[in-house]
Formats: C-alpha cells, structure tokens, sequence
C-alpha cells in the first residue's frame, strides 16, 4: 500500500499544475466583457482562480509529501501532532 | 472524560444545534431570493452594481468563508469556542436582519448594494466561524463512544437549515400575490426580520451554556495555542492532516452535499421546468425522509468507523447521479405528449396574449406578443408553453402572414402523482448520500487534531471543502454545459470528477481508525 500512496503522490503532483491551467485556459475562452453568464465574467475567474492557486499549491504539498512516503504511517492519536 | 449528565450533553447539542441551524438559514435565504434581491439591490444595465453583485454572490462563499474560518477558528482556539460562536451567531442574526432593513436601489441608490454586499460579506464570516466552533464544542462534551452520534446533530442543521428556509419563503409566498412579495418593503423581506427573533433566543441559550471542559483544563494549565495558525500550518505533522482532511474527506463531501441539495433543486427548476410548487416540496420531502440519517450514520461511524461510510456515500453518488439526474429529465418531459410526428401539436384555443411589446424596424411597427398556452393531460400532469410571435405591419398594416413563432419552451411543469412520488424517493436518494459523507464529518475532523489547535485546523479545510468546492459545481457546471451543450448531464461530470478524486484519496491514504481520546 505504500508503494500505491508513492506513486498516487506522482499524480497529485502532476494534478496541481494541470488544475491552473485548465482554469487559467477556461478565463481565458471564456472572458467575454459582451457575454450576460457568470462564465463570461471577469471577477468571478478572478476571484476562482485567486482561490483555487493556493488549493492547488496544497495538492501539489499533499503530493510531495505523498511521494516522500509521509504518509506511510499515519499518526493513530492527535496527541502525535502536538 | 468529561462527567456530564444525560440531560446536560441534550441541552448542549440543542444549544449548539439551533445555534448553527439558524446561521444556515440566513445563508440560506439570500441565495433563495436572490432574485427578487439582485431586483431590488443590483439592477440590471448598471456595471457597478453587477460588479457588486458578482462579489455578493461568489466572494461571500469562496473567499469570506475560508477567511472567516481562520478568523474565528483562531479566536476560538485563543479565547475559548463558547464566546466565539456567540460571536459568529450574533454577527450572522445582525447582517440578516439588516439586509432585510436596506431600502431599495431606487431609494438610496448605490448605497443599498454596497450596504448589501457588506453585510452578504459578514454573514460568509460568520459562517466560516460557526461551525467548527459547534462541532468542536460538541465533540468536547461528548463521551467516548458517541462523538459520532452526537456531533451529527450539527450535523442535520445544514439541512434543517435549508428545510426552515425553503418554508419560511414557500409560506410567506403562498399567502401573498407575487407583486406583494416582490415589492420594495415586500414578502420577501419577512424571512430576513424572522431571523432576528430566532437568533434571539439562540443567543439567550447559549449565553446560559459553560466553556468547553477540555477548553477549560486546558487554559487553566496554561496550554493553550500561543498562535493557532502558526501551530495548525506551519507545523508539518499538522498541516499533512489538513492536507488529507481537504482532499480525502471534506472535497468529496462537499461536492455531493451541494449536488444533493441544491444542485437538485436548481436542476429540478431550470432544466426538467418543474413549477414553483412541486420542485419545492419534492425538495422538502426528500429532506424530511432523509434528515434522520444523519443521525443514523453519525451513530453507526461510532460503532465501524468514519472512513468507510462517507467513502460509500460518494461512491454511491459517482455511480448514480447521471442515472438518476437523467430519470428526472426524461420524465418530466410531459409536454412529450404532444408530439405528434415529432412535432409539438399545441392547442391555439388555449393560447393567451400576456404582454405586447411594440417596436421599430425600418419604418414599420413590429408587435412583440408574448404568449403562453397551457396544457392539461388527461393522466393528471400539465404544462405551459411560451412563445413569442413576431408581427410587422406594412406601413400601418397588419400582415399575419409575416408572423414568426419562437420555439415553444415548456415552463411551469405539473407532474402526475407517481411520478411526483418518485422524484421524492430519488432526491431522498441524493440527500441520503448527503447523510453519509456529512453525518460522520464532525467527529472524523475532530478527533484528527489536538484541541489546543481544533477549531482552527479542522475549520479551514471543511470551509474549503463545502464552501469552495461544494459552491462551484453550479459553475463549473454552467462553464461545461457551455463547452458541451448537446449533454444536459454534463454539468454532473464536476460533482463526479471531484468526488471520485477524493474516493481514491480517501481509499488509500485515510485511516479508519477512531481516535477515542480527544482529551490531548
């Protein structure tokens, strides 16, 4: 199981970046000053991207740290994060 | 543990619940009516007031309630959860009674939409705050065995939320003409006024409730967190289990939580034309049938675990939502009925003129009709169809023959009662998948951190997880309708794509392990 969680670790890394762009190349097909729907909106991208960079900053963390193998034991009580 | 009597944890979780039941229906209703409210405060044709409309509608769930997660999640692991989700409680009753006070944007013009968004701003604060207070204060009373079972009270307040909503609005609704409710000072202004009334008693029980007892030792002992943030993000071993909680729990739970509720309400309105009426009692059925699940698998995560019943709750809906999403549109089509060689065969004796807009072309007068024409079946169902015909006189003339019909939309659908009844043990369906991955959250997120930081670790990533995640999928679903327009389940591939994710994730990396002491 932990060879799986390494390798997913790969994936999530991959996934990060691929987030921004999407949502990135979505603004910029999208952006129409013309268009009346939320997706033709200027502010409203700016606003989902604004907050979608620092979630897929931790998807990328979450996948490095998967990848290091930080997650092969998981802690069994809170008290071990203390 | 903590010695507390049966009695005591009742009067606990009711505080708390009625509490966090409340600041959900505020939220609730500004999204409800955000018609009538986008009338009376944004009009249309004014950019600035578009701008702050967007920013009433998207920042308030995405950016201000993580924020306010932080916030408050920060106080309450510095000063104590009691006096912060008093905080948050009064904050939220505040802001909703006074939208409800903020003359029109006839009245005082720009003023009323920024007052407005100000206050829209406040209630997303109080609402990243309010939760993981509740929970967590819940979690702390609760002895081993039953943290489950007694957070997922909290846990039915969202619905509940969405439920005293839903028929707040439906009964102030239905006792009065639309043009009464939609007035400037009219109906729909009342579900704002109730607010205050039902926070005031809240704040009155909660006043009467003592600090948690595992807050309590642990500020007597001098223990508490000297800085919340810095311990819950910067700490590695901490921040791995924020990370995992977002993406292997709170994601996926917060896409099939919004699909459930709202998405199916919306889809139920817009796409399959449900009337008024029907789509909001199918909602209210659903939900009452569904509610007491929350409780049911809150109890039974104690006895097998947290893990494995939310993982099947959104298994369940990335396998069922496209079939059930599309039972809803193919039988609602009950205008179907009426095709005769693939043609709609509408009756013109039914037909009624609504309104006549008249207008300019090259000269000539061209006459706007708008009309509607309603269908009645002999099974019991109906339907109305709108359409506009377009006339151009010729010089002063009237030539019918230059009529041009719209395509019909059918509108104000009537369903049959079996079908009516099968679409409320479908949504009960959805919502009972809802209770899966909700109803075990509380406790699953509580007994991951310690408590001098759990207010704001387990805060930050279930504001994410439901607020952001959960509040794109009509977005997102919009943006992929737009891509895809031939597949009317299209939008239903973010839900699925979200939660199949946080499947995986969870699956692998998650433990099912309950940590019985959340003493340390």
């Amino acid at each position: 199981m932990n060879t799986v969680k390494k390798l997913l670790g790969l994936v999530w890394l991959i996934l990060a970046p691929a987030v921004i762009y999407f949502l990135v190349s979505g603004a910029i097909t999208h952006i129409d000053p013309s268009g009346t729907k939320d997706i033709n909106n200027p502010v409203v991208w700016i606003i989902i991207i604004l907050i979608f960079t620092p979630i897929a900053i931790g998807l990328f963390i979450f996948g490095l740290y998967a990848l290091k193998g930080e997650y092969a034991k998981l802690p069994s009580k809170s008290d071990e994060l203390n | 543990m903590n010695n507390i009597s049966s009695r005591g944890i009742r009067t606990v979780i009711a505080a708390s619940s009625v509490g966090t039941l409340i600041e959900w229906y505020d939220f609730y209703i500004f999204g409800m009516l955000a018609k009538t409210i986008s009338t009376q405060f944004f009009p249309e044709g004014n950019a600035t007031a578009a701008l702050l409309s967007t920013l009433a509608i998207f920042a308030a769930g995405f950016i201000v309630r993580p924020f306010g997660a932080l916030v408050f999640g920060r106080l309450g692991d510095l000063i104590g959860r009691k006096y912060t989700f008093l905080v948050t409680l009064v904050l939220m009753g505040g802001s909703t009674f006074l939208i409800g006070l903020v003359p029109g944007y006839k009245s005082i013009g720009m003023a009323a939409p920024l007052l407005v968004l100000l206050l829209r701003l406040l209630q997303g604060l109080a609402l990243g705050g309010e939760y993981g207070g509740a929970a967590t204060y819940v979690a702390e009373y609760a002895p081993k065995g039953k943290r489950g079972y007694y957070t997922a009270w909290i846990q039915t307040t969202a619905t509940l939320g969405l439920f005293v909503a839903l028929g707040v609005i439906m009964l102030v609704k239905m006792n009065m003409t639309d043009s009464s409710f939609n007035a400037e000072w009219g109906g729909w202004r009342y579900p704002f006024w109730i607010s205050i009334l039902l926070v005031g008693v809240s704040i009155f029980i909660r006043m009467r409730m003592s600090e948690s007892p595992l807050f309590s030792k642990l500020k007597a002992e001098g223990k508490t967190s000297k800085n919340p943030l810095k311990e819950s993000f910067r700490n590695k071993a901490n921040f791995k289990m924020v990370l995992l909680a977002l993406f292997g729990a709170a994601m996926g739970q917060g896409v099939i939580w919004y699909t459930g509720q709202f998405y199916a309400q919306s889809f139920l309105e817009t796409k399959c034309g449900i009337e008024f009426e029907q789509s909001r009692t199918i909602m209210l059925w659903g939900i009452a049938f569904a509610t007491p699940f929350f409780l049911f698998f809150g109890w039974l995560s104690d006895k097998v675990g947290r893990k494995w019943i939310m993982l099947i709750g959104m298994l369940l809906g990335i396998v069922t939502y496209r079939p059930i999403f599309n039972f809803f549109l193919t039988e609602s089509k009950v205008e179907n009925q009426l095709l005769k060689d693939g043609k709609l065969a509408l009756q013109p004796e039914n037909a009624q003129i609504k309104k006549t807009d008249t207008l300019e072309k090259n000269g000539n007068l061209v006459f706007i009709n708008h009309i509607e024409t309603k269908e009645q079946f002999a099974d019991g169902s109906a339907v109305t169809f709108q359409y506009r015909d377009t006339i151009v006189s010729n010089q002063g003339v009237l030539d019918l023959k230059t009529t041009v019909s719209s395509v019909p939309v059918a509108v104000n659908k009537h369903l049959t009662s079996a079908t009516y009844w099968k679409f409320v043990a479908l949504v009960f369906a959805l919502i009972l998948y809802v209770t899966m991955v909700y109803g075990p959250i509380a406790a699953f997120l509580v007994e991951l951190f310690p408590t001098k930081i759990r207010y704001t670790s387990m805060s930050l990533p279930y504001h994410i997880g439901n607020g952001v995640f959960g509040g794109l999928v009509p977005f997102i679903g919009l943006l992929l309708t737009t891509s895809f327009p031939a597949d009317a389940l299209v939008g239903l591939w973010y839900p699925i794509g979200v939660a199949s994710l946080c499947f995986v994730i969870g699956v692998v990396y998650l433990s099912n392990k309950i940590d019985e002491n959340v003493t340390d």
